[in-house]
């Protein structure tokens, strides 16, 4: 289940393919603004009415100083998470990296690579090999960020979309629902970094799309 | 739809534009509010590397595309697509109160002596009263009333189809808008497809009785097709028109559409 096919790596060392396409980094970068973005103008725009008693995101913390320029960074931003999500999922599913990289995973698997990590005993020597923890967590980033764009086009648009709102349980479920994804979504990012602090050349492969800053070719590693 | 709106190489174009923009639409002191908010940005800008430390810039891009959001909503909205309605059990009583200022500023409003205004791409301009808007065919709907805020409630209109109206009065039906003016100086516009749609009413009752001054004494255009703020009360002028309209809360930054 080695992802990089031998003759890649045989051939010169120049023509190395990176560990992470150019249009994965593009879009994986964007899709951190646009999550920024998304997120912080949310909170300021869930603090104008909160769902949960009293709970308030703090202000300093929020994006767009009132209400009306959350809504404006929120409906601004809502363009470049959808394009650049639709462009992350064709450009996945096209070049078939989803199929080579997220696959296969199973609950089996996940359990096996957690119990490995958590032992210590999981390698991270190979960066163009997703352990099945971190298949399963993109995974699910992604289905979590459907499920965003889905609940909010409820309640961006309840009375257009009738299917998707009665799927969701109404408007009222919808901004639950869009409360709830966008707390798991921070939850994963806040894992997610935590993972590239204990792993910092996975943040140089996601920024070069190799794990080193010469223009080498690594040696293989016995994986 | 350029992502990259807000970079350095196109900002002065943006802004000269904007500029022009805003004049027009904003009056000073709103603007000056808007700037005086402003942004916070964060770690926003080490992220993206663009600068959108210059709130006008943002805010010019903003507005732009809040334009284009308006023109995808026209394009989104089906006027033959009916709003989810509820039994009355499920009525919330009391309705809230929601206004720009507080419920003991209510305008009062005497029924006699008052009158509505229409003007613009219409046939008769006439003053209405309200028996005259009473013996126009009456409905009524049990609706959710969204608000841009997000809390959301539901309640029973009634009166005439805001679409008979203003076929009553001649209007020019393929005319880009209507705009209102209200009492209590709130002003605000929609698009002609919202206005001929089946639901949208010159709503003269709130659960069977008069509208009460609170809920918009003694006619509110009520839409469950578009946000709380787009809901004029205490109408007194209708004006039809292919130019376009501003309103109270649009001035200030929320979306024209405000459609849900």
């Amino acid at each position: 289940m080695h992802p990089m096919p031998k003759q890649i790596t045989s051939a010169s060392p120049h023509q190395h393919r990176p560990l992470q396409p150019l249009w994965l980094r593009i879009t994986h970068w964007l899709n951190a603004v646009a999550v920024v973005v998304m997120v912080m103008s949310g909170w300021r725009i869930y603090n104008a009415s909160p769902i949960f008693g009293d709970f308030r995101f703090p202000a300093g913390i929020t994006l767009g100083g009132w209400l009306g320029g959350a809504l404006q960074w929120h409906f601004a931003g809502m363009w470049l998470l959808a394009l650049n999500g639709l462009a992350y999922l064709l450009l996945n599913l096209l070049t078939g990296r989803w199929a080579r990289r997220m696959f296969p995973v199973s609950p089996r698997g996940v359990l096996r690579d957690a119990w490995l990590a958590l032992t210590a005993r999981l390698s991270h020597a190979d960066l163009g090999h997703y352990n099945q923890v971190q298949r399963a967590a993109y995974l699910f980033a992604v289905a979590d960020l459907v499920l965003l764009v889905v609940s909010g086009l409820v309640i961006w648009k309840s009375v257009q979309f009738p299917l998707l709102r009665e799927l969701l349980g109404g408007y009222e479920m919808a901004r639950r629902i869009h409360f709830i994804a966008m707390a798991l979504l921070v939850g994963f990012i806040a894992v997610h970094i935590a993972m590239v602090v204990l792993v910092p050349r996975s943040l140089l492969t996601m920024l070069l799309g190799r794990s080193t800053l010469q223009r080498k070719t690594q040696p293989e590693s016995a994986a | 739809m350029n992502p990259f709106i807000w970079q350095r190489n196109n900002a002065d174009a943006i802004v000269s534009e904007a500029r022009k923009l805003i004049t027009k639409q904003l009056p000073q002191d709103a603007r000056r509010q808007f700037l005086r908010r402003g942004l916070t940005l964060g770690g926003l800008a080490l992220l993206s590397g663009c600068r959108i430390d210059d709130s006008a810039t943002a805010e010019a891009a903003l507005t732009r595309i809040s334009r284009v959001n308006d023109a995808v909503q026209g394009w989104l909205f089906d006027g033959s697509r009916l709003a989810p309605t509820y039994p009355d059990s499920m009525i919330a009583r009391p309705f809230p109160f929601n206004a720009f200022y507080a419920e003991s500023e209510v305008p009062r409003v005497d029924a006699s002596s008052y009158r509505l205004e229409v003007s613009g791409l219409v046939a008769d301009k006439r003053r209405w009263q309200l028996h005259e808007l009473r013996a126009l065919p009456q409905h009524s709907q049990v609706t959710r009333h969204i608000c841009v805020e997000g809390w959301s409630a539901i309640g029973k209109w009634g009166g005439p189809r805001f679409g008979d109206f203003l076929r009553a009065v001649g209007a020019d039906l393929s005319a880009r808008y209507v705009g209102f003016q209200c009492v209590d100086s709130y002003y605000t516009s929609i698009d002609m497809a919202t206005a001929l749609h089946p639901q949208t009413l010159l709503a003269l009752d709130w659960d069977g009785q008069p509208l009460p001054p609170r809920y918009g004494f003694p006619m509110k255009l009520r839409m469950p097709t578009k946000l709380g703020y787009k809901n004029p009360k205490h109408i007194t002028a209708i004006f039809v028109s292919n130019t376009y309209n501003r309103g109270y809360w649009e001035d200030q930054g929320y979306n024209w559409f405000g459609g849900s």
